[in-house]
């Protein structure tokens, strides 16, 4: 790191004086920085939509409400415990809660038609919100400051906090460990095969409940993370503060093809990297209209994603 | 010659009855005070009854999954807005943006056209590109939509037209519970004709069965077309509806979880079912404006204070009951069932027969 404080004021000075009307990198410097920074945010959410969708077909709306009651959960329960203990208990908490709406809300609709179980994860969604707004009174709350990730670091012209180093490391080790679990091992066999066909995977003795409980065990861990992550650096928590990053993390699964989990976590960087760069210009009211203009070309043009497998109807 | 003798007895008595219904508000508006309770939620569920249909004729009778109705619902209500403000009042509403650019009004049916006609050339426009999409594909995508609208009417640039992120405000509204009853109720019946009509049969086939019904020689994508654009003409109105009741309109309050709340009414009521939507947001506004209030205030019985009761609870009970008529009464109030004559008829008969026999 001192390596490259040292040397990055004179490459960026350099490119300056080559562009000196040009856009000065030195001043998305810091944009682009809390780009990559809420990418790997929004990348650990949106494997938590892709994979819930590779296996149930389900857009889970009520994920990006659990993110936020993992916010609410690290205040309440850091008021009375040491954070560090609180941190985990979080992610306990948010992965027991994942487990039981899936238990509760989407379990009895299994063999419902796919419109019922997606109208249950709206319900799901409106229900989090408004006992979130009931526990909070509808206040926004502080998120408590955690020490060595919420101190600043300079980086080149760029002041930021640590956390911002940290997310995109932090979500590249946890992804690799995802993947190296879907890959190498059976239960991680078990869900490729339950994506692939849900009827002959329980014909062929899978334990479809388990596996679908485990990828929202999984999903919700990784949304506690982020939250952890996020909030650090949004420092305040609403009762609606999971709906855009939830909406953003799955555009950022749909954007990458739905499913594929380096799919989701390439377009959660590009989406963070394009949305702070929208707000460094100045664009601030659009750069969630961007995201979404981004969503719809993509759609158009390869409506299965940048990494999605192609799908043919079959009469 | 006997079917047509029954239809026409049918006919007189379903006006009979809209008679009758606009008799009773008529007389109820003429007993209690205008702030009554009952009269808010009898305008804003009239109001809700139209969008829901209007919505339920997309997803419960084209089986198009669109999230993006708030979006519309905005596009009406900003056209009614802008173009109504008098003159007069133009400097102070636009105060930023030095009385805006517009400088003429229309009356307000014309304006509740113009929201309806507006809403709906979006709505060509975006369905031209997005109605290739497949199902959740074609929620998100709507949902996209909704918001980059929703942004678009928020630009600064736009301020003269819009008024940026500020509220308009002091456009004509409506005192009589009467208006949005006959508005939503003429809309309605126009929708209820065109689902009846062949373009409406062609709508369940392809809701039912895209490949059969393509194979049957229906164009899909002009179907689509024309369903997703009148579902938008409505939702324009009903959004412009809105407005006058609210008698303020900003961007900001047209969210995706106002679909949300329609999706959930349109759900309850029964997907494809007309009737049921109309009952279920006469229903739920009513429970969530109305009748759960009591579970916002402190409550004490004697010098006992109730537990839980406190601000925002109403919305958790309300939520748990959705929850569970999600779960438990997957097919909604009506199902698919229209209430009609008929039904109410036989239903009596049946009753009447179950006496007999006991």
């Amino acid at each position: 790191m001192d390596f490259i404080n040292a040397f990055l004021p004179y490459i960026l000075a350099d490119i300056e004086k080559t562009t000196p009307d040009a856009i000065r990198i030195a001043d998305y410097l810091p944009y682009i920085l809390a780009g990559i920074s809420v990418g790997g945010q929004y990348a650990l959410i949106s494997i938590g939509y892709t994979m819930v969708y590779g296996i149930l077909r389900l857009i889970n709306f009520a994920h990006g409400d659990i993110f936020m009651v993992a916010g609410f959960v690290m205040i309440y329960l850091s008021a009375t415990l040491p954070l560090h203990i609180s941190a985990v208990f979080v992610i306990l908490i948010t992965m027991l809660l994942g487990f039981v709406v899936e238990r509760v809300a989407y379990k009895p609709l299994r063999n419902a038609p796919r419109m019922s179980i997606m109208i249950s994860a709206i319900g799901v969604s409106y229900l989090l919100q408004n006992c979130a707004w009931y526990f909070t009174s509808g206040l926004a709350k502080q998120y408590p400051e955690i020490p060595w990730i919420s101190e600043s670091i300079t980086i080149g012209s760029a002041t930021t906090k640590i956390v911002t180093i940290l997310t995109p490391v932090l979500t590249i080790i946890l992804v690799a460990a995802l993947v190296f679990l879907i890959k190498y091992t059976k239960i991680g066999m078990a869900m490729r095969a339950v994506s692939k066909d849900f009827e002959t995977s329980r014909l062929m003795g899978i334990k479809i409940n388990t596996v679908i409980s485990i990828t929202f065990l999984i999903g919700s861990f990784l949304a506690a993370v982020a939250s952890l992550l996020y909030f650090t650096n949004y420092t305040t928590v609403t009762p609606v503060a999971g709906a855009m990053p939830g909406l953003k993390a799955f555009v950022a699964a749909v954007f990458g093809g739905i499913g594929s989990i380096p799919g989701a976590v390439v377009g959660a960087f590009i989406i963070g990297i394009c949305e702070n760069l929208i707000k460094g210009a100045g664009w601030t009211t659009f750069s969630d209209a961007f995201t979404f203009a981004l969503l719809i070309i993509i759609l158009v043009a390869k409506p299965t994603g940048l990494f999605g497998e192609k799908s043919t109807d079959k009469v | 010659m006997k079917i047509k003798e029954n239809s026409s007895l049918k006919y007189i008595s379903i006006l009979a009855l809209i008679g009758a219904m606009f008799l009773i508000i008529f007389i109820l508006e003429q007993l209690l005070p205008p702030t009554s309770m009952l009269f808010m939620v009898l305008k804003k569920g009239a109001i809700y009854s139209l969008v829901a249909v209007s919505l339920n004729l997309l997803c419960g009778f084209t089986g198009l999954f669109s999230l993006g109705h708030a979006g519309f619902m905005l596009i009406g209500a900003y056209t009614y807005a802008i173009f109504t403000i008098p003159l007069e009042a133009r400097n102070a509403v636009y105060q930023y943006f030095d009385g805006g650019i517009i400088n003429f009004t229309l009356p307000v049916p014309v304006a509740l056209l113009a929201a309806g006609a507006c809403a709906a050339v979006f709505a060509f426009l975006i369905g031209l590109p997005v109605l290739r999409l497949k199902s959740d594909y074609l929620a998100i995508a709507t949902l996209g939509f909704a918001e980059i609208i929703r942004a678009i009417f928020q630009w600064d640039k736009l301020g003269p037209i819009t008024n940026g992120s500020n509220v308009l405000r002091k456009f004509p509204s409506f005192s009589s519970t009467i208006f949005p009853f006959a508005v939503a109720g003429l809309c309605i019946a126009i929708i209820v004709l065109l689902i009846n009509s062949s373009y409406g049969r062609a709508f369940k086939a392809i809701r039912d069965d895209e490949i059969a019904a393509e194979a049957m020689g229906i164009n899909l994508a002009k179907h689509k077309q024309l369903s997703f654009t009148i579902s938008s003409f409505f939702a324009g109105i009903g959004g412009a509806l809105l407005a006058m009741f609210q008698t303020t309109v900003q961007a900001a309050a047209f969210k995706s979880s106002m679909t949300y709340e329609i999706l959930l009414i349109v759900v309850i009521g029964g997907m494809g079912s007309v009737t049921g939507s109309c009952i279920s947001s006469f229903l739920f506004i009513a429970a969530s404006e109305w009748w759960l209030r009591f579970l916002d205030d402190e409550t004490y019985i004697g010098s006992f204070k109730v537990p839980l009761l406190r601000s925002g609870f109403r919305k958790v009970v309300f939520s748990v009951v959705i929850m569970i008529i999600v779960l438990f009464y997957q097919r909604g109030i009506m199902g698919t069932k229209e209430l009609s004559m008929d039904a109410i008829g036989r239903f009596f008969r049946k009753f009447k027969k179950e006496e007999d026999v006991a």
